[in-house]
């Protein structure tokens, strides 16, 4: 029986005020992160302006600083802020015992073609 | 209505609650309150004893309080109430089917309403050693009592989880006397009800006062000697000795008896809007429970829901909708608030106010007009307002702009308005408390021409020390000047009202040394500041405490993190050093089969005389540099705000217009200099002879030797403004040249701005400014004497260490996703 919740490991393995990635093969990479207060969050890791590996970038309150321009992304919505515009996609995310679980659909949702699941 | 039981008690509904817990207890007296004769009551306990209130367990252990003042319900008060209380007894089993309780002696007692208020349990890490003696939880009265006795034969304890729980045990036991360790696995104290500036503040309080709080630290054991507890054993490899261990890292619903009875059960037992189960005889309430999806262990959610169970068994059903909560920490001396959401959702905005000299940090969390969340550290006066207006939504756009500084100010009508406010303050009214001055005095000087907040601060002296008072200051320019403020000196980033060099010689003047103590003690107003003072602060406390300060590499730019520099796909490019510009056939062949092994797309030499590797990948990173070191090179630093390259020509070696060794001498000063960490990037040159070959005059630093020695130049850059250097001065031997080279970079380390090059700097202090500072003997000793300090803590290879394992959490990836491989998760 396969869950709708992807268990992706322990909370403890991202550090607050950090982000880690996630490669999914055959789509997009995404990027979970971690904030100072300890709240999770997961987005597709690329900047909305030029693709920028979000999770590379400094993380302030709930929001992320992309490493290559300097737009900031909500961490909730996954909308740039401020002047900017522009959205990535983000990906429903759990902390149950402690593990993170992403939402199964949405991280094989963002495949190139559809899988047997 | 339930089948009528062949027990008679006159003619009453029978009503049985499990447990003589708070909730129970609360429940009896709301159904009492409402019809005192409807139901024959009879309630089970576990503990031998009457009802007592669980969240002063607290004040006993801390000793501010006797068991005899927690009583909630003294045995007259049961008999009162005809109510048959059977402690010590506890409920084994629940008989759905013939709607009887079995309690653990084998007496049956049938209901025809049944309340479990089981309330919750103590959550045990699973470690070795865990059952040990001297190991406790903190959830009833023998709990202390054990507790109590340990802490008479003295000793070292250990208290496990620095939530709520757990950091009021600590309090009571270093107040009995014994030394305590709070081990607590998340990075901030109490994370769930605090951000990380108050918790923080906490941490400072509790150290101050003899705890030892180790944050981030997971436990591994728990330590035995002759069948005692011994100590506590953390991931991390270190040993805490502890005569006794509190485990105090959660708590989850007890819900074992509603269980086995095939009552619903979630987390908690499942209940709905009238605390009803999933058995329409039997209902819940208290921590036992989950409504909506939620469980509380709080207890003012139990009184609501005792509320709405009330009203429900007096057949006047309102129901229970849930609760927003609200915490406070029962530690005296210790004030601490926190309501709602302060998570810094979307769209909400944070209002922050931070008073050093009283220890105090204000953070109400603001969405559409509505306030969603607070926490109070040192002043939580205004806690019970804010959480009023949490609670009932209320539109706060008419007070917003003085909400933070509380109901009196912002509710007094006209007053609403901040400037007003200030407006009708008394010309003796106190601005600036540091200095003393009061408002006629600031209105005196701002008439007197200091039209800016920089001026005031220069001539009054308002505003000038902590800075708390800026906002006043600033209302006062605004209302004596009308629309003819000048603005102040440019801040540091939105986050804070202070400048550049405020903050430098703050940390130096208040010993800051960290992050979070420099935001709370210079009034930031952001929880945790943005990506452009993080990286600065991180620099500055570097600069300021050699050796001392814990590099935040949260707070670093990526490639600072990653020792090598982002690229617009993602992938970075890695620079091998090659001191003064040489390299050797060994270090080129392991330049070659690097690029070969990771696939480096493009290999180009660059301006600064070395030999870039691009399209790396960040997995690839450590081995890399592992393949790199192994041939003796180590990280160029060619991502870094630090010391880049020192580029030569060849000097008096090999051309026939050398006037000096210009390699050896660039070789020697990159190895002097390599590591140090800048406001921003730093370039050097040696040039043997003015025609300059190596381009020493566009550089930070650069040096040509003339025939009677060198002349040094500053402040060059060959970038977006082109600069050529001022001529510092002129020195005859290499080693003053060194030591003006180490002296130079000691005092653009220490005075220049975040992300200056030494050119903006020069032309922003003047070159004659540095020439003088440069120009006395002694403090040039004493520059490059504090050079030569702090390199002693920087030069470290950064790569080495990652090839070595360090920070492999950097590098890695989390997890992968091979769908079609994927195992199931659950």
């Amino acid at each position: 029986m396969i869950g709708k919740w992807l268990d992706i490991g322990p909370v403890t393995q991202i550090e607050p005020g950090t982000a880690r990635t996630l490669p999914v093969e055959g789509g997009e990479e995404i990027a979970v992160f971690r904030t100072m207060n300890g709240d999770c969050y997961a987005l597709v890791n690329k900047c909305p302006h030029k693709q920028g590996p979000l999770s590379q970038g400094i993380v302030h309150g709930a929001v992320v600083t992309c490493p290559l321009h300097n737009w900031n992304i909500s961490l909730m919505t996954g909308e740039a802020l401020g002047d900017d515009k522009g959205c990535v996609p983000t990906i429903p995310l759990k902390v149950d015992g402690g593990r993170i679980f992403l939402l199964r659909e949405a991280v094989l949702g963002r495949q190139a073609a559809p899988q047997a699941a | 209505m339930n089948a009528p039981q062949n027990f008679d008690r006159g003619g009453r509904e029978r009503l049985v609650v499990i447990g003589n817990g708070m909730a129970g207890c609360r429940a009896v007296e709301e159904v009492l309150a409402r019809d005192p004769d409807r139901y024959d009551i009879t309630i089970f306990g576990a503990e031998p004893r009457v009802n007592y209130n669980r969240i002063m367990l607290s004040p006993v252990l801390a000793g501010e309080k006797q068991f005899d003042d927690i009583v909630i319900n003294p045995p007259e008060w049961y008999a009162a109430n005809d109510i048959t209380l059977i402690s010590g007894d506890p409920v084994e089993r629940i008989d759905r089917e013939r709607q009887t309780v079995v309690a653990a002696s084998g007496r049956v007692e049938p209901y025809d309403r049944l309340i479990i208020a089981t309330g919750s349990d103590p959550f045990i890490i699973p470690v070795p050693g865990k059952d040990l003696p001297g190991v406790v939880t903190f959830r009833d009265l023998d709990d202390v009592n054990k507790m109590l006795a340990a802490a008479d034969a003295g000793g070292d304890a250990v208290v496990i989880g620095g939530g709520l729980l757990g950091l009021e045990a600590a309090h009571g036991l270093s107040l009995r006397g014994m030394k305590v360790t709070v081990v607590h696995l998340m990075p901030t104290l109490m994370e769930r009800q605090l951000d990380e500036a108050a918790g923080w503040l906490l941490k400072e309080e509790l150290e101050r006062r003899g705890q030892t709080i180790l944050t981030g630290a997971d436990t591994e054991a728990i330590l035995e000697r002759n069948g005692h507890v011994a100590g506590v054993r953390l991931k991390d490899g270190r040993d805490i000795s502890a005569d006794l261990v509190v485990m105090a890292v959660g708590i989850r619903p007890n819900t074992l008896l509603a269980k086995s009875a095939g009552v619903e059960v979630e987390r908690g037992i499942v209940v709905d809007d009238h605390m009803v189960t999933s058995d329409p005889a039997i209902l819940a309430v208290g921590e036992c429970v989950q409504h909506r999806g939620t469980c509380y262990g709080l207890v003012a959610p139990l009184w609501e829901m005792c509320r709405a169970l009330a009203d429900f068994l007096c057949e006047s059903p309102t129901g229970y909708s849930g609760s927003v909560t609200s915490t406070k920490l029962k530690v005296s001396g210790i004030d601490l608030f926190s309501a709602g959401d302060f998570s810094g959702s979307d769209g909400s905005e944070d209002i922050v106010m931070r008073d050093a000299s009283r220890g105090i940090y204000k953070r109400v969390v603001v969405r559409d007009n509505r306030v969603i969340g607070a926490v109070l550290y040192g002043d939580t006066g205004e806690g019970s307002w804010y959480f009023d207006l949490l609670k009932k939504g209320e539109d706060i756009s008419d007070v917003r702009e003085a909400l933070i500084f509380g109901q009196a100010f912002a509710m007094g009508g006209a007053l609403a308005d901040p400037n007003a406010a200030v407006a009708a303050l008394s010309d003796e009214a106190e601005i600036c408390g540091c200095n003393g001055v009061s408002k006629g005095q600031v209105v005196a000087c701002i008439e007197g021409g200091a039209y800016s907040l920089d001026a005031v601060r220069s001539t009054c002296k308002a505003s000038a020390s902590c800075g708390s008072c800026t906002g006043l200051v600033e209302s006062l320019l605004a209302l004596t000047l009308g629309a003819e403020v000048k603005s102040g000196p440019k801040t540091m980033c939105k986050c804070t009202s202070f400048t550049h060099d405020d903050v430098r010689r703050l940390i130096l003047e208040k010993q800051l040394r960290a992050i979070p103590q420099v935001m709370q003690e210079l009034h930031w107003t952001t929880p945790d500041g943005c990506a452009s003072c993080r990286p600065a602060l991180n620099y500055y406390l570097l600069c300021a405490w050699p050796g001392e300060y814990e590099d935040d590499q949260k707070s670093r730019f990526v490639n600072e993190r990653l020792h090598a520099n982002i690229q617009k796909d993602g992938t970075y490019s890695v620079v091998p050093r090659m001191w003064g510009g040489l390299t050797n056939p060994k270090e080129l062949r392991a330049i070659a089969d690097a690029a070969e092994k990771y696939g480096a797309r493009t290999v180009k030499v660059t301006g600064g005389q070395r030999i870039d590797l691009f399209g790396i990948h960040k997995e690839d990173l450590p081995a890399i540099w592992a393949d790199l070191n192994a041939a003796g090179m180590v990280s160029g630093h060619a991502y870094g705000k630090a010391l880049r390259t020192v580029k030569t020509c060849v000097g008096s070696e090999w051309c026939r217009f050398g006037t000096q060794d210009s390699t050896g001498l660039g070789v020697k000063i990159e190895h002097a200099t390599w590591g140090s960490w800048m406001p921003h990037k730093f370039k050097i040159a040696v040039s043997g002879c003015p025609r300059n070959c190596a381009e020493a005059t566009i550089k930070d630093f650069g040096i040509i030797c003339v025939d009677s020695g060198y002349e040094l130049h500053v402040g060059g850059n060959g970038g977006i403004h082109l600069r050529g250097t001022d001529l510092l001065c002129k020195v005859e031997t290499e080693e003053q040249a060194m030591e003006m080279c180490g002296a130079f970079i000691q005092l653009y380390r220490e005075e220049a701005h975040y992300l200056e090059r030494t050119a903006p700097w020069i032309e922003r202090v003047g070159i004659e400014s540095v020439r003088q500072r440069l120009a006395d003997a002694e403090e040039v000793r004493k520059l490059a004497a504090r050079f030569r300090l702090s390199q002693k803590y920087s030069q470290h290879d950064p790569w080495a260490e990652r090839a070595g394992g360090k920070r492999a959490d950097l590098h890695a990836h989390i997890a992968q996703v091979r769908p079609l491989q994927m195992e199931p998760a659950e």
